[in-house]
C-alpha cells in the first residue's frame, strides 16, 4: 500500500479536523475527489475493509485518521437504543438486550465474516464499507465506481450483483446492518465541522446515478459516531441466504419489523439487502402485510411483491428467487410462525 | 514512528512505517513467524493472533494500531521459545511441554502441511479460554475464521473438543 501519514485522533473534534482537507489541500482534494471520490483523508476505526482497499491500491489516502477513541458504548436510549459507531461486531452480536429487542440486527451482526472480523470490525465501519464487487475491487479494472468509462459487471461476471436499480453501476450494498437499521426506523449520528446532525437510515444511502463514487451522503470530514434506533415493533427477524456459513455476505437478506394489534399487523417495515445498491425498502411488500394476520400465503405474496420489479442481469436471474425466500422466512420468523 | 507492542507478555520497541502491519511487524522486524502471511485480506486465518482475549487478523490491523493491547502468538502458549525469549501465557504448562491445544492438535491429526496451524491454533485457545467444555456447534462457530486447504477441519474439531486443562482466560 502507498505510504501515508497516521493520525491518532483523541476526539470526534481532532479526527474531524484531521479530516478536513486544509485550504491548500482543498483543491488538490476537489479535483481526486471529482475524478475518482477519493479523498486524501480517510477514518480508520477496525481497519478490516480499509486496509484491504489500501493493499489493492484502490483507495491510496495521504493521511489516516484513527477515530478508534469514538463511542464504543452500547445502551438503552429515549426508549430506543443507542449504538456507538466504535462499537464491536461481536459485541453488538452479544448483546442480550439487542438479541432480544433487535433481534434483526442482533442477527445481522452475528452474521458478518468471521469470528476474526466480528472482533475486529466496528458498527460504523461495516455500514461505511466499500462494495464487494470483485471489479471494483481489482485494481486492474478501472470500473465507471473507480473513475473509469464502464461497469464491468454488464457483460461480465455478474451472479452476485444487484437485480434492482438499473445501474448505471450494479454493486450491491454491502452492509448487513444497514439493512436492519433502515428496517427499525434508525438513524446515524453524523459529526462533522458544523457539529453532529441526524440523518434518517433510509435517506442515508445513495444510488449510482446521484453519487457513483461513494455510497451514502457523508462527507469525507464527516464520521457516523452513533446508530439510533426508536423502540422496535413487537415482532422483527432477519433472515440471510448465503452460499457460505462463513467467510462471505449474503445473496440476499431480509429484515422485517411489524407493529402489531393483537395477531394483526397494523404497520410493517421491510428491506432487503444484498440485492441493489442501497438497502432496498419494499413499501408494496409492506402495505401486502397492514391489517393482516401473517399466514405463509400472507409472507408469500408480500414476498412476491417486493421482487415484483426485479430486473436481473445475465447471470444473477436465480438471486430473484432466493431474495423472496429471504423475505417469506423473514416475515414468518417475525411472526413466530 | 516509534511503536511499542507488548507481545506474549515481552515488550518491544521498534521504528515502523505507519502502513507495516502487526503481522509484518512481528514476521520481519521481531522473528515472531508463528503467525503466517498467506492472504493478506483477512480471508484465511494463518496470521490469528489473541488480543486482550480475543482473536484477531494480525494482517488486517496496523503495527501502530496495536500499541497498548496485550498481544499472544503461538510462540507464547510454551516456556521453551528460546528465539523469541517467550514466557509462558498458559499457566501451569511445564517446560518442554506442548500447551493441551497443541497436544490435542497432535493427538487427533488436526493438521496436515502445518501453515494454517498456528492460527487454528490461536482460535482453539481463545475459544477454550471462554468456553473450556464447547459444544460441536460453538466450536465450529468459533473456528470457522481459519482455512485449512488440506482439509484437517475434522481433526482439528476433534482437537478443540478434546483438549483438556486449558486454562480459563
Amino acid at each position: 500500500m502507498k505510504a501515508f501519514a497516521y493520525v491518532n485522533a483523541a476526539n470526534e473534534k481532532e479526527a474531524i479536523a484531521a479530516l478536513s482537507p486544509s485550504a491548500r489541500a482543498g483543491q488538490r482534494d476537489a479535483l481526486t475527489a471529482a475524478r475518482s471520490g477519493q479523498p486524501s483523508s480517510v477514518p480508520i476505526s477496525g481497519g478490516m475493509d480499509l486496509l484491504g482497499l489500501m493493499k489493492d491500491y484502490i483507495v491510496s489516502p495521504d493521511r489516516v485518521v484513527s477515530i478508534k477513541g469514538l463511542d464504543q458504548s452500547i445502551a438503552g436510549a429515549d426508549g430506543g437504543l443507542r449504538v456507538g459507531a466504535a462499537a464491536k461486531l461481536a459485541d453488538l452480536a452479544e448483546h442480550a438486550q439487542v438479541r432480544k429487542l433487535y433481534p434483526a440486527l442482533a442477527t445481522a451482526a452475528d452474521s458478518v465474516g468471521t469470528p476474526q472480523i466480528r472482533n475486529m470490525g466496528t458498527v460504523g465501519g461495516n455500514i461505511m464499507q466499500r462494495p464487494r464487487c470483485w471489479y471494483f475491487r481489482n485494481e486492474e479494472f478501472n470500473c465507471l465506481k473507480k473513475g473509469g468509462s464502464r461497469c464491468f459487471a454488464v457483460e461480465g461476471e455478474n451472479q452476485f450483483h444487484a437485480i434492482f436499480g438499473d445501474g448505471p453501476c450494479h454493486i450491491v450494498h454491502p452492509s448487513s446492518l444497514a439493512v436492519p437499521v433502515i428496517a427499525y426506523g434508525g438513524r446515524f449520528r453524523v459529526a462533522g465541522p458544523n457539529g453532529s446532525r441526524d440523518i434518517d437510515a433510509g435517506e442515508f444511502f445513495q444510488m449510482p446515478n446521484t453519487n457513483l463514487y461513494g455510497e451514502s451522503v457523508l462527507q469525507p470530514n464527516e464520521i457516523i459516531t452513533h446508530v439510533i434506533l426508536p423502540a422496535p415493533g413487537q415482532r422483527s427477524a432477519g433472515y440471510e441466504v448465503r452460499f457460505k456459513q462463513s467467510h462471505d455476505w449474503p445473496l440476499a437478506m431480509a429484515s422485517v419489523n411489524l407493529v402489531m394489534s393483537g395477531p394483526t399487523v397494523k404497520s410493517a417495515r421491510i428491506v432487503m439487502g444484498a440485492v441493489a445498491p442501497v438497502p432496498w425498502r419494499v413499501p408494496a411488500a409492506e402495505r401486502v402485510l397492514a391489517g393482516k394476520t401473517i399466514t405463509e400465503a400472507v409472507a408469500v405474496e408480500a414476498a412476491t411483491a417486493a421482487l415484483a420489479g426485479a430486473k436481473p442481469m445475465s447471470g444473477n436471474a436465480y438471486k430473484i428467487q432466493i431474495a423472496k425466500t429471504a423475505v417469506k422466512r423473514a416475515i414468518l420468523k417475525a411472526a413466530g410462525a | 514512528m516509534p511503536v511499542t507492542l507488548t507481545i506474549n507478555g515481552q515488550r518491544h520497541q521498534l521504528r515502523v512505517e505507519p502502513r507495516v502491519t502487526l503481522l509484518d511487524a512481528m514476521r520481519t522486524r521481531l522473528d515472531i513467524t508463528g503467525p503466517k502471511r498467506v492472504c493478506d485480506r483477512g480471508a484465511c486465518g494463518a496470521c490469528t493472533v489473541i488480543i486482550d482475549g480475543r482473536t484477531y487478523y494480525s494482517c488486517s490491523m496496523l503495527a501502530v494500531e496495536a500499541q497498548g493491547r496485550n498481544i499472544r502468538t503461538v510462540e507464547g502458549l510454551t516456556p521453551i521459545d528460546s528465539a523469541t525469549g517467550a514466557t509462558s501465557r498458559a499457566g501451569g504448562v511445564a517446560q518442554g511441554k506442548l500447551h493441551p491445544v497443541q497436544q490435542a492438535f497432535c493427538d487427533h491429526d488436526g493438521l496436515m502441511c502445518g501453515f494454517c496451524t498456528p492460527g487454528f491454533v490461536m482460535s482453539t485457545v481463545a475459544l477454550l479460554e471462554k468456553n473450556p467444555n464447547p459444544t460441536a456447534e460453538q466450536a465450529k462457530r468459533a473456528l470457522d475464521g481459519n482455512l485449512c486447504r488440506c482439509g484437517t477441519n475434522i481433526g482439528v474439531l476433534k482437537a478443540a473438543l478434546s483438549a483438556k486443562g486449558v486454562v480459563r482466560g
